[in-house]
This record gives C-alpha cells, structure tokens and sequence, in this order.
C-alpha cells in the first residue's frame, strides 16, 4: 500500500492526544504537563518618549514620512566569544532595514544618531508605583541595561531597559501570580512590511515608554493564563496612568509541555486569543515529541542524519507557484531528500499544520523565501504527479521512506535554504527548538525568530545609574489606588453581578463608581449592573468609542437626583449621551419626549389598564396582566417611579 | 582582602562588601528594608557614587542596592568571568594588496565587556579577522599600535610618530595605510600627516567610528570595510579621512585630510567636505571618484617625511568685545603664532588693534580664518580688513581654522622667518587653500526649501 498524506494527517493528530479546547479539562492540560507564564506589556501614559523629547503616543500612516535610513544589523560577540543563536540567525538573512521616519514623531535619538537623553521622570514615577502595587522589591538604583535585538525592529540593535523590581505578586481571585521581575523598556519600531531582503519599519511608536510585568510560569491551563493577564492588565490600568486603546498592551505568552521547551508568542494584541494560542502551542509540542518518537523508532542516528540534493531542469510545470514567488538573479529549483522522514511532512502540528509548515514558516524567515515557498512528497490537498515523484527520487537516489522537499530560490539564498531544512529536520530528532512564534487569529502560530541566549543583556555605558530614594518612594507609595483584589471583594460584597467585573476593571471605572456611590447614594449593585451593561452596551454601539469622558456619568446621576428622577432614567438616556456628550440632559430628556409625571397619577392609571386587560376574557392570568400593564406603563413610569415598585403596585 | 576584590568600590559600600565578606564576581543574597534581591556583585564604576552595590540579577539585568537599606548579606558562590575576543588566523590571500592598519587607541573594532561596561578593543589582525570576517576578501592585514590615546590626548607627538611609522610602512613596499582614529580630531590628524608625509605613493587612509562596535548597529564594521577598500584598491594616494557619507548604511566619504571636518557631536556621517566636494565615495566594492584631479598612486617610494611641530601656536576664537587682553595674554605667555577665527569676511574689533600691533612687533605670526568655514577670507571689502592687514594680520583664504592651526605650528617647525612663513602658509600642499570653490561645495541641507526637502525624502540620509 502506498503512502497516503491524509490518513497520516489523521492518524497523527489522533497519536496527539489533540482534543478542541471546548472539550478540553484540566486532566487533559496535566496530562501533557502544561506550563505557561506571561510577560506583559503596557505603555504609559506620558507626553515625552522615555529617552528623548519626542511626542509619546502620535501615530503615522505607512506612507507618511520625511526620511529613509538604512541599517544592517551585525552580530556582536557574546563574553565567551561566540555569537547568540539568534544574532547570528538574523545575520545569514542578510536583511536590508529601511526606518521611516516623520520629524514630527522622531529625532536623531530614534535612529541612534544622539545619545540618549536623561530618561523620562514621569514615565519612572509611573513605573515604579505599578511596581509598588504588584509588590516587588524596588531596587536601589536603576540600571539602564541594553538588550540586544538584531531583527532591526531598534535601529541600534538593542532596546534600552532596566529593572525597577524583582520578586512580586499579584492576587486573583482564586490564586496569587508569583511575579519575576517589573522593567521598563522602550517601544520598538513598528513593522510595515518584511518581503525577501528587505524590512521596513516606522519609528514613530519607537522609544515610548513601557513596563514589562514577567510571571512565574504558574498558570496550568490556557484559561488561567488569560485571567493572569487580565489581572496584570486592571492592576496597570488601575492608575489611570497607561494607555489604552489599540497596542498599547501586549503580551508574549510562553508554553511548554512536558518534555518540550520554552516557546514564547510574541505580540498577542488581545487577551481573548490567548486560550486557544496556549492550548494549540501545548498540543503542537506534544505533537511533535511524538514525531520524534516516531522518527528513533526508525532507528535513525541524528548525527549522521544528512540531507541530499539536485537541481531539477525539466518538467518545471509542476512547480509554477514556487517560481512565481522566488526572487533573485537565477532561480533554481531545487529538490532535497530526507532520508527515512516519510510520515513527517504531513504530520500534525497544529489545526490545519503539518511539520511542512514548520520547514516552510524557517524558509521565508531565515532564507527570505516568500510562501508558497516549498512542495513536499506529502502534500494533503494537491499532491505531486507520481511521475514527477519518481522521476526526482531517481535522480535524488532516494531510498523508500525518504521524504522530498522541492524549494525555487537564487544565489546564496539556495545555501540558507538548505541548511534550514536540514537543520530543522535534526531539531525535529532531538525535540523542540525553543522559538518565538508569531500569533494569528484563528489560534495558531508561525515560526518568528530563534529564541534570544540569556548572554544579550549588556550595560549602558550613555547613561549613569539613578538612585532612588526612600523618600521618593514613600511619596509614591502614598499616593497609590487600593489593590485590585480588594476593589473585587468590595463588589462581590455589594452583590454587584460578577459578569461586569472585567468591563469595570478593563475601564478602570471602579473609583468613578465609588464616587457615583458616594455622592448620589446610588444602590452599589445597580450602579455596577449599569456601567457593565447598559454603558458597556451603548458604548458598543457608539462609533466614538474612547472619546466619550465616562465623568460625564458622574453628572448624570447627580442631576437625576437632584431632579428627584428614578435613577432608571440613566438607561434611557445613555444611548444619546454616549452619541452627544456635550448635550445638555435636560435637552436628551426633551428629545426623548419624556415627561413628569406624578407618582399618583401614574398609580392611578393602574385599575384601568387592568380592567382593559381583561375584557372579554373568562380567566385572568395574573402574571400577563401584569406585565401588560408594566408595558403599558414602562414609558412614562421611567424616571418618574422606581419600577420595582410600581411592579409591586400592580 | 586585597584591593582587586572590591573592583571601583570606595568609601561606605566598600566596609559593606568587606564587613559582609562578599567579593566583586561573587553571588550573593541581599537582605534588604526593600526585601530580598540575589545576584552577582558586580565591579562598580570609578565615578559613580559610594552608596550603591551593582548586581547582575538572574535574568541578565544590572540593578543597584543602596547600602543603607541592607540588613545583611552573604556570600554563596564565586564566578569570575574571563573575557578576551576570540582569534582566527587572519587568512593570506594571494593578489589581494598588503594592507597596513595603525592602531592609535580608538576603538575600531572592539567588545564591550558586559558586566563591567569597559571596552575591550580588537585589534591585532586575528582579532579583526574574528569581528569583521569580510576584510579578509579586501586585503592582506597586518597590525601595528603605534600608541594608544584617547582621539583627544592626540597631539604633536603623536602626529610626529605616526608620520615617521608611515614613511617605515612605504619604505618596506606596503599598498596602502589605514590609520584607527578616535573622531574627535580625526581631522586635525588628517591636517598634521598631509603637511609631514608629502608626495606619497600610496593612500593613507584615516578611519574611525561614532559607535563602537560592541552594537550591533555599529558603524566601525563598514567604516573598516570601506578603509581597507580605499587603502588597498584605491588610485588616491593621499591623507583621506574615510567615513560614512549617509548615516545609511550605504557608502562613505574619502575626505581630504586638508578639507575635512567633524561637524556633528553624533551622527554617523559627521564629517563633512568643507569648501570643496569629497574626494570619492567608496563602497564595499569600488571606489567612485568624484573629483577628478588629485595625486595618483605610484610604484616609488619617493614620499617625503617633514616631522616638524612647533607648540607655541594657539587660535583666537573672536567674539564681539572681545578684550585686547586675551591677546596680550597669549603674546606674553610666548606664543609665536595666532590663528584668529574672525566673523564673516574675516573681521574682529577695532578694540583689539593695539594688542594687535603689540603682537606683530613682537614678531608673532598672525593669520586671519572664518567662523563661518565655508567661503573665503576677504580683508579688502572693508576699511576694518585692510586696517588688520596692515597691522600684520594675514588672510589665509578659505583654509579651515583646525588647518591653519596645525600648518602654521607644522611651520614654525621649520622656519620663524616673516618671509618663509607667509609663503608657506599660502602655498597650498594639498588644497588646504584652493583657488576656486565648485558652485556645489555647499551642500549643507538646512532644510526650508520644498526642493531640498523633496530630494531628502528621495535619498537615504
Ligand atoms: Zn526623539
């Protein structure tokens, strides 16, 4: 029987344990040793970028821009004179980093054209009371520290960074987060777009200031995580002192199983996506420390494993994509055999994925090969001609169950590509390779970068150490809000329901509640169903959402009880305010038609409605008759009785 | 304990470190009021403070622990880290050209030591080979540190040896010279060897960096490219200074020594052509000339050492009443010549003109330069100019001031007499004056003009 991709597909993603999330229970995540721990990204909120005097937080379109400036980013010899894994990854991709700039949103500082300027004291007052709430051992004096990145994405190869404290926690309701560390970091350049040997980046997020919060790898399964860093999230927010909106909080997950290594997920924008990103990365190891079983039960020896190639030169028909995609002087075609890796290519690595993906997703990074970039032996959807197959096996000499990668490339590109696919395939025999991958929305990843070595830290000889005092500290210690886990008890106290939390907490509107609360007299528990539900639904309505100033709210129910309305009123009325913030509400009220009406003479509308509901009718259902009355009476009742108890009146 | 243990400790942390008994490269466990940090203790810069102990946390972080918080600490481990830059046998090609690299003490090539933040230069020819593995395609390498200074302890005595050590190099048949420079007065370097090393035969070529190479997005790599480039293959043989022309990673500049200048604190292409075009651009492959006369490269070794320096020569930056006594000052303190960096056309007070007949009795040689670089000095527009040169104020055209103060002080060197004196310094050796100025020479772009900006947004800067 001959080979089939599919059945193996099948056969493998059955050998993965790999179940839907849905399905999936905290025996499951134990059973495969899930591991994960966060490190999460916030911007502050401050006028100035943190090393320079540029404007923090204004955004350029791609095609906006003053200048052009070229870099090459260049390996630099770690202490033991060799090269990091990565660096050196970044330097055989021979890529050609364009910067744009706009003089409105970046100086000579951005393209490391100035040395840095004394960092910013507003973004390290921010900082360091974040650092207070999450607990952690403030350090004594502030290190700037360089860390190096070699994919240009900092024009000068190393972002500036520095620890404010080690050693904190960070309550949930259900569990405490170990905390590692709290640093602050510039903003790194955002990319435009990355095709063949050239990148291109704009520098206008580049060098604002952000803390990164790292956890202990605590969490044990894909929802926890994402709990964890909604907590770190309503911590940060909780001083009212970060931005929000649109990348101004990300993440990088990190996962592993049992067995496998430290993977990390870089840039995850929303914390929702997190489950199904953890939960794939953990079953997409798993997967693949089954393939390597599967592989040394072939009895092959991974050092002398080699791989084999030729170029082929007829009957290119086949191969019209790959050609099409390939860039350079002097396309080649070229195939390579695997030897005994029949089986791997359609393996299952993640929903959709097969370790195809793995070699693929290597070839456009590191050998610059834009996708479609490779056919294999084991194509699922359109599988090779078998004509074609053998004919490129002969000329390959390959044996049975080797397996056939085909890739079109030019030049020095060829060589890269080929000492990726081979490397990858020796990774596959030993495990794991730790990475940082890239998310996408529908839950799975792509290979980004090799995993930075720990020797990349180097200390930054521009700029001196800052000491901080006690006395500083003190001064910010007292001026902090009270903890998160704290503001949950008090509204689980106040029977606020549980569904509205993230909303009060994503939207830092618990100490405008308090206030509302305290001025108005407002029942805690409406005020919170409120805010989570009819605010969080009008302003999902609204297009000027992130505009509307929610103080407005504080003037609303003021002026409803100063009035003597029912506070009730506010669930009409918020629909017009959050479209017409600066309207006056005795004028919503007036474009709503809504009139005062007496309690009495509501009341008194009662006998006659019910009398109206039952004419002609033998029997009287009690509860409809009420709540056709209530219906009758809603409109006008609104604001002007509380409709509790004009229910109870019926 | 002896002192190497507490590495750039002093005063209150280092009785912490000895009270505790925990060395520099120790791993330690800090007890603080702030809580708990562990690491290992770091060496501590010279001028920074005595309140602070720095530790290298286990994520690869520097933090410091201020003393007076520490309850106690203790020692758990000792780990001294041992750097050096590793060496590969810098490979013979043959037919590539002999190549010589002087080393004067700028770091080049270098590493940054990462726990202490010193930089540890590369420089023998191994060495460069293991940090920039492309040179070995450009030339065959071979190294010499003639001195090690800082670009600014660089002065005559230092101008004096490398002139003598380039006049060794031709003597003994080598291609080309690449001389490693700190910037800062790269230019003045450029100057003084122009005026000791006349009719050479072959490029010598002056190279430094604005960022060393312990970061990844250096420039000296590319600089060193383009330095063994213009020594070994270009057809200039004259004192260039060769760096970036864009702050791009594209091409550089080959200056002339005698024309060129540093004209910003930071920037990468900071140094500049003044009055006149570069000589050629270079790249990693070829050399692109873009002026079309200069001294051909030639298989004699015919080159003429002139080290002479005479240090009784100051420069007068005018600035409006400016007092005759600072003149005074410097005729009285024995100062044989004076470059007066004058505004506009060439002009100082009317205040000053007694001093400056005081002086030009004295037999102090005078010469008049510009604040403003481009352009030439002009005495004869106004009464003022004609009035200095008759009290002994010479114009020396459009030569840079940092020239004229370097050829004046070459000079004297040689000769105090009036007569000898001024027509040396007139006489042009390499365009340190020249006779016109191209109509493109000016090419700063300052921005304002739709037409200048246009054409910045289209090429790399
Ligand atoms: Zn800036």
């Amino acid at each position: 029987m001959s080979f089939n991709p599919r059945y193996n597909y099948g056969k493998s993603l059955k050998e993965s344990g790999w179940i839907p999330r849905r399905k999936a229970k905290q025996q499951d995540y134990n059973r495969i040793g899930f591991m994960s721990g966060l490190e999460v990204h916030q911007q502050l909120l401050t006028k100035e970028k943190m090393f320079c005097h540029c404007p923090a937080g204004i955004f350029n379109h791609h095609d906006d821009f003053d200048a052009e400036i070229i870099r090459h980013m260049r390996p630099t010899l770690s202490e033991l004179g060799e090269y990091d894994g990565t660096a050196l990854m970044e330097f055989r991709t021979r890529k050609e980093i364009v910067y744009r700039i706009k003089n409105e949103t970046a100086c000579t500082y951005e393209v490391d054209d100035t040395p840095p300027f004394p960092l910013n004291s507003e973004a390290l007052g921010i900082a360091i009371e974040i650092s207070l709430l999450s607990k952690l051992n403030i350090v004594g004096e502030v290190h700037i520290t360089r860390k190096q990145y070699l994919d240009g994405s900092i024009p000068t190869g190393f972002q500036r960074t520095a620890i404010i404290g080690v050693e904190g926690e960070l309550a949930m309701p259900k569990k405490k987060i170990r905390l590692i560390q709290l640093s602050i970091e510039e903003d790194s350049c955002r990319e435009i777009s990355d095709i063949g040997h050239r990148r291109i980046y704009k520098t206008d997020r580049l060098g604002m200031p952000l803390i990164e919060t790292v956890t202990y790898p605590d969490f044990v399964n894909p929802d926890e995580v994402m709990e964890g860093c909604d907590y770190i999230r309503f911590l940060n927010r909780s001083t009212g002192k970060v931005r929000t909106g649109m990348g101004a909080g990300r993440q990088d997950v990190n996962v592993s199983c049992r067995g496998g290594s430290r993977v990390e997920i870089k840039g995850v924008a929303h914390t929702k996506w997190i489950p199904e990103l953890t939960h794939n990365e953990v079953f997409r190891q798993w997967s693949l420390l089954r393939m390597r079983d599967f592989l040394l039960e072939k009895g092959i020896d991974k050092n002398n494993w080699k791989t084999s190639n030729c170029e082929i030169t007829e009957n290119l028909d086949f191969s019209k994509e790959l050609l099409k995609t390939a860039s350079g002087k002097g396309i080649k075609l070229i195939a390579v055999n695997l030897p005994a890796f029949e089986g791997c290519l359609s393996w299952f690595t993640q929903p959709g994925k097969t370790f195809k993906n793995e070699i693929s997703d290597r070839l456009k990074v590191i050998a610059c090969l834009e996708k479609p970039n490779c056919i294999t032996s084991e194509e699922i959807d359109n599988p090779l001609d078998d004509s074609i197959l053998s004919n490129v096996r002969e000329q390959l000499s390959a044996k049975e169950g080797d397996a056939l990668i085909i890739f079109a490339a030019a030049g020095e590109d060829i060589k890269t590509a080929l000492e990726t696919i081979e490397e990858r395939c020796i990774m596959a025999l030993e495990g794991i390779p730790e990475e940082t991958r890239k998310s996408l929305s529908d839950g799975t990843t792509i290979f980004e970068r090799v995993l930075p070595g720990a020797d990349r830290m180097y200390p930054d000889t521009d700029t001196a150490p800052i000491p901080l005092e006690d006395e500083y500290i003190k001064k910010l210690e007292s001026q902090l809000p009270e903890d998160i886990i704290d503001r949950y008890n008090k509204l689980k106290d106040w029977g606020v329901p549980e569904d509205v939390y993230t909303y009060i907490f994503s939207r830092n509107l618990f100490p405008l509640m308090e206030e509302i609360i305290g001025k108005t007299g407002v029942k805690p528990s409406y005020i919170g169903a409120f805010l989570g539900h009819e605010l969080k639904f009008a302003e999902g309505q609204s297009k000027n959402e992130g505009e509307f100033n929610y103080r407005i709210l504080l003037r609303l129910f003021e002026f409803l009880k100063e009035q003597d309305y029912d506070f009730a009123l506010a669930e009409v009325m918020i629909k017009d305010l959050m479209k017409h913030p600066k309207m006056e509400f005795e004028s919503i009220l007036a474009s709503l038609r809504h009139k005062r009406v007496g309690r009495d003479e509501i009341l008194a509308r009662i006998p006659f409605l019910k009398q109206k509901f039952a004419e002609g009718k033998k029997e009287i259902d009690e509860l409809k008759q009420r709540n056709w009355v209530m219906g009758q009476l809603k409109a006008s009742a609104i604001g002007n009785i509380d409709l509790q108890e004009l229910s109870k009146e019926i | 304990m002896d002192k190497d243990i507490f590495q750039g400790y002093k005063g209150d942390a280092l009785e912490v470190l000895k009270k505790y008994q925990v060395r520099v490269w120790g791993t330690t466990r800090v007890e603080t009021t702030r809580g708990t940090f562990e690491g290992t203790v770091l060496p501590r810069a010279e001028n920074d403070d005595d309140k602070h102990i720095v530790i290298k946390i286990i994520t690869g972080y520097n933090i410091g622990i201020d003393i007076r918080n520490i309850t106690s600490m203790k020692e758990t481990g000792y780990k001294k880290a041992n750097y050096k830059i590793p060496e590969k046998q810098f490979p013979v090609t043959p037919g590539l050209p002999k190549v010589k690299l002087f080393g004067t003490g700028g770091t080049i090539a270098s590493r940054l030591d990462y726990r202490t933040g010193a930089v540890i230069p590369a420089f023998s020819p191994g060495e460069l080979y293991g940090a920039v593995p492309e040179l070995a395609d450009i030339c065959n390498l071979d190294t010499e540190k003639v001195f090690a200074v800082f670009s600014e302890n660089m002065g005559p005595k230092q101008y004096i040896a490398l002139a003598k050590a380039i006049g060794k190099e031709i003597e003994k048949g080598i291609d080309g010279i690449v001389i490693g420079h700190g910037t800062d007065t790269l230019h003045h370097t450029g100057a003084a060897l122009t005026f000791m090393c006349q009719n050479l035969p072959v490029p010598v070529v002056l190279v430094g960096s604005q960022r060393s190479s312990d970061r990844p997005s250096s420039d000296a790599a590319l600089n060193l490219m383009h330095a063994m480039r213009a020594a070994g293959h270009s057809d200039i043989a004259e004192v260039q200074v060769c760096m970036f022309g864009p702050t791009s990673d594209e091409y550089g500049l080959l200056h002339k020594g005698t024309r060129v200048r540093k004209m910003h604190s930071s920037y990468r292409s900071t140094f500049r052509t003044i009055g006149d075009t570069p000589l050629a651009r270079v790249n990693r492959n070829e050399i692109l000339p873009i002026k079309k006369n200069y001294n051909k490269r030639r298989n004699d070794k015919n080159v003429k050492i002139l080290p002479y320096f005479h240090d009784k020569v100051s420069m007068l930056y005018y600035y409006p009443g400016m007092s005759p006594d600072v003149l005074d000052a410097m005729v009285e303190k024995g100062y044989k010549g004076i470059i007066f960096v004058g505004t506009g056309l060439g002009h100082v007070n009317k205040e000053l003109y007694p001093a400056i007949e005081r002086a030009h009795a004295k037999g102090v040689h005078m010469f008049m330069t510009l604040q403003t670089l481009w352009g030439y000095v002009h005495m004869f527009v106004y009464d003022t100019g004609r009035d200095m040169m008759a009290k002994g104020i010479i114009p020396a055209g459009n030569m840079l001031p940092e020239v004229a103060w370097v050829k004046l002080s070459w000079i004297l060197g040689q000769t105090e007499e009036p007569g000898d004196v001024k027509r040396m310094m007139l006489t042009p050796i390499n365009d340190e004056i020249t006779l016109r100025e191209p109509y493109n020479g000016y090419l700063v772009y300052q921005g304002g003009v739709p037409e200048v900006e246009e054409f910045i947004k289209k090429v790399h800067k």
